[in-house]
């Protein structure tokens, strides 16, 4: 395993080709090229309905090695038929170990929060030997952007366009993976691209199922201008609201602790998605919530001794 | 070669052993299950190699039975009525991967309401999907066409999955004599899964499943489908051929009992085939030239093999055991299609009658009518309103447990 301390250690060059559909400054994106540079290409992504579907379109794809695209609540399932099925072919001296492929599922937050959930845990109870990447947009991207089981509470999205947002709260998905036991789980953002690394080496040189959580900010669907999403990235982490942390050996530690966390308001205006917090009147009480609930979370986590 | 009594489901279990398939994903549901846990304890047993595992869902199942598939290797799996519809989504979708697997599907009636038994509405939900479909009448002929349909399935100039259907209870829970073929004359029948170059490897990389823009790109990829589809009824022609040659026992796509001189027939597909065998000898019997033609193959349907079988006849009637609401019985719709298109013969007049729903059973005494409806419609020259098998008894009884729960039907009040 490289240890990596510094950006210096990151590969230098990326691997997953250029002129995709995304739109520019998209998170997931750069979540993904990142997690490909580490993995290279003896792998196969097993994807589920959603913006990355549309990376390999026929007869094209950025990618030098596999893709499977199975449907918007299967990945995982796809994931063990090809592993499965590899782990036979090796058993019968079929292919050689040079021919093997990492199994590495690729969603959105809507199928890793809801749709693939019973598929994504039942690859956990049966301990399959897999990589999830979920790209966590915050909601339905794909389709428009309506609010997901992974949008945070008071967010604008295409079907919560109230004054006050979406009246849910965004699901707390690392934990409902940490409950397994799996081998591996973390949450990382792409605009810290170190801890991203070693989390994604980790995760690459265990076995089981290892599930990783890549905060992906959206300009299309967070409405903000896409030379900002790494601003908004690093935000989110400053201001608390996306935890980066890892869970493993029946252990969840927090791999980076804001020393000062900077207000949250301050990752909220930024985004056209929260506008409705601040104008035309300035919603307090939700805002102080929602600062609340950050507070809350970081006061817990570090009670625990995380 | 041994002679047994063997369930639909343990035939279909066997079938799956000697085509030594690689891999089974599971998930249980009435009646299929004794087939996962047979194949499930020849495993634990080490009496065959491969791998079962029960998956979450069989959507999940049917997805990972088709990524294992294009992975290169041979898979086996099972599934019913609510299973299959589950798994709809993915039915097309690994069909349109092209993944040459074996699905066995034990018929059984949908809900609602609600039921365990038999009729043939879930598979034919999944008529459509690009699965080719064999429909089986007895337990030998389940353990054989599940050999017949990886050959048929990973056929270079067919290369689809297939279905190969039995009725929930009465095939899937009816002991039957069955000879088990010797594994080195399947051997020979059924050489290993050659994948080609359909397969996940590190040194060819692969994508599947992906994504067309465009009405041109999608169309190009459905119709290679449907043509390979059209190919397999003269690739199952010859499969059906060299495993009469080897194994003395003769599954034609179209089964035909003492039709060639008959005037009237009965159409069925399934089991309950079996039941119209007798009536057509008991009708023989009283002089009626009664005959029987049961498509074994539904995809592709063997049209040219129906036409023929149907030309010159005076009358068919068309029995569904499944109901299209607001059309009826969808045997007999495709049947009205295959003989009203193309060349110019004779065809009979079809007379439709929808039995045998959930379990229902179809009596020798109902064959009779429907025959004598079928001879007087002929000879009125009208095909007749399609009919529902109903007793007054059932009626009665329908009544009296509307009573039981407190109504007593809309229209009495
Ligand atoms: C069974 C099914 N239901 C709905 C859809 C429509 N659909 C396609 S992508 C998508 C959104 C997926 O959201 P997410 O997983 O967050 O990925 P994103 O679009 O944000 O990249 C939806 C709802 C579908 N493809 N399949
Ligand atoms: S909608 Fe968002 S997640 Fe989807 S491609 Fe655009 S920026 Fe990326
Ligand atoms: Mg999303």
């Amino acid at each position: 395993m490289t240890e990596i301390k510094s950006l210096r250690d990151l590969p230098a060059r990326h691997l997953l080709g250029a002129g995709t559909p995304m739109c520019g400054g998209c998170g997931g994106l750069e979540a993904l090229h990142q997690v490909y540079d580490l993995l290279g290409e003896k792998t196969v992504f097993v994807n589920a309905a959603g913006c990355m579907t549309l990376l390999a379109v026929y007869p094209f794809t950025p990618f030098r090695g596999s893709w499977l695209y199975t449907a918007m609540a299967s990945a995982p399932a796809g994931a063990q038929g090809v592993r499965d099925a590899l782990d036979i072919l090796r058993g019968q001296g079929r292919i050689t170990p040079e021919e093997d492929l990492q199994v590495v599922v690729l969603t959105g937050d809507g199928s890793a929060y809801g749709m693939g959930l019973a598929a994504t845990s039942g690859a956990m109870d049966r301990g399959l030997d897999f990589l999830y990447l979920c790209y966590d947009n915050e909601g339905y991207g794909n389709t428009g952007q309506q609010y997901s089981a992974a949008t945070p509470h008071g967010a604008h999205t295409a079907t919560s366009r109230g004054a006050l947002g979406y009246p849910g709260y965004k699901k707390d998905l690392f934990s409902i993976w940490a409950a397994h036991r799996p081998a591996y789980v973390a949450t990382v953002s792409p605009a810290h691209p170190v801890d991203l690394a070693r989390k994604i080496e980790t995760a690459r040189t265990r076995q089981g199922p290892r599930l990783v959580i890549a905060l992906s900010p959206c300009p299309t669907g967070w409405d903000y201008d896409p030379a900002e999403t790494v601003a908004i990235g690093k935000l989110a982490v400053e201001c608390g609201a996306w935890p980066l942390k890892e869970y493993r050996d029946g252990r969840v530690e927090h791999t980076r602790v804001p020393k000062k966390r900077r207000p949250v308001v301050e990752y909220l205006e930024r985004q056209g998605r929260f506008r409705h917090l601040f104008h035309p009147v300035r919603q307090d009480a939700l805002l102080a919530e929602i600062q609340a609930r950050v507070d809350g979370y970081w006061a817990g986590a570090t009670a625990t001794g995380d | 070669m041994t002679r047994t009594l063997l369930t639909g489901n343990g035939a279909a279990a066997w079938g799956a052993r000697l085509a030594r398939i690689d891999y089974l994903p599971a998930f249980p549901i009435t009646p299929q299950t004794e087939i996962i846990e047979t194949v499930a304890a020849w495993l634990e047993a080490g009496e065959m190699a491969g791998r079962l595992v029960t998956m979450d869902s069989e959507h999940s199942m049917i997805t990972a039975a088709g990524a294992a598939a294009t992975t290169g290797v041979r898979v086996f799996t099972a599934t019913s009525s609510q299973g299959l519809l589950y798994g709809m989504e993915m039915l097309y979708a690994i069909a349109g991967w092209r993944a040459p697997l074996v699905l066995v599907n034990v018929s059984r009636g949908l809900a609602s309401p609600i039921t365990l038994e038999p009729d043939h509405n879930d598979v034919l939900a999944a008529r459509d999907c690009g699965f080719l479909q064999i429909h089986c009448a007895t337990c030998q002929e389940v353990l054989d066409s599940v050999l017949i349909a990886y050959r048929l399935a990973e056929h270079p100039h067919v290369r689809l999955p297939v279905l190969v259907n039995l009725d929930g209870f009465y095939l899937s829970f009816t002991r039957e004599p069955v000879t088990i073929p010797a594994q080195a004359e399947v051997d020979r029948f059924l050489p290993p899964f050659a994948a080609g170059n359909i397969a996940f490897r590190a040194h060819a990389p692969m994508s599947q499943g992906v994504a067309v823009l465009g009405g041109a790109a999608y169309s190009y990829f459905r119709y290679q489908m449907h043509l390979a589809a059209g190919k397999a009824l003269s690739v199952y022609d010859e499969i059906a051929h060299d495993f009469a040659a080897l194994f003395g026992r003769c599954h034609e796509a179209v089964e035909c009992y003492r039709a060639d001189d008959a005037d009237y027939l009965f159409v069925m597909m399934g089991s309950f085939a079996t039941k119209a065998r007798e009536a057509v000898d008991r009708l023989r019997d009283q002089g009626l030239a009664m005959g029987l033609v049961r498509p074994r193959l539904i995809r592709p349907f063997p049209v040219d093999h129906l036409r023929e079988a149907l030309a010159g006849k005076k009358g068919a009637a068309v029995i569904d055991q499944n109901l299209s609401p607001g059309r009826g019985g969808i045997l007999h719709t495709e049947l009205a299609a295959a003989i009203g298109c193309g060349r110019n013969r004779p065809m009979p007049l079809l007379a439709s009658f929808i039995g045998g729903l959930g379990g229902r059973d179809i009596t020798p005494e109902e064959f009779y009518q429907m025959a004598r409806d079928l001879v007087e419609a002929v000879a009125a020259g009208r095909s007749p309103v399609p009919r529902l098998l109903y007793t007054d008894e059932e009626l009665r009884g329908v009544r009296k447990l509307q009573g039981v729960a407190g109504s007593t039907g809309g229209e009495r009040r």
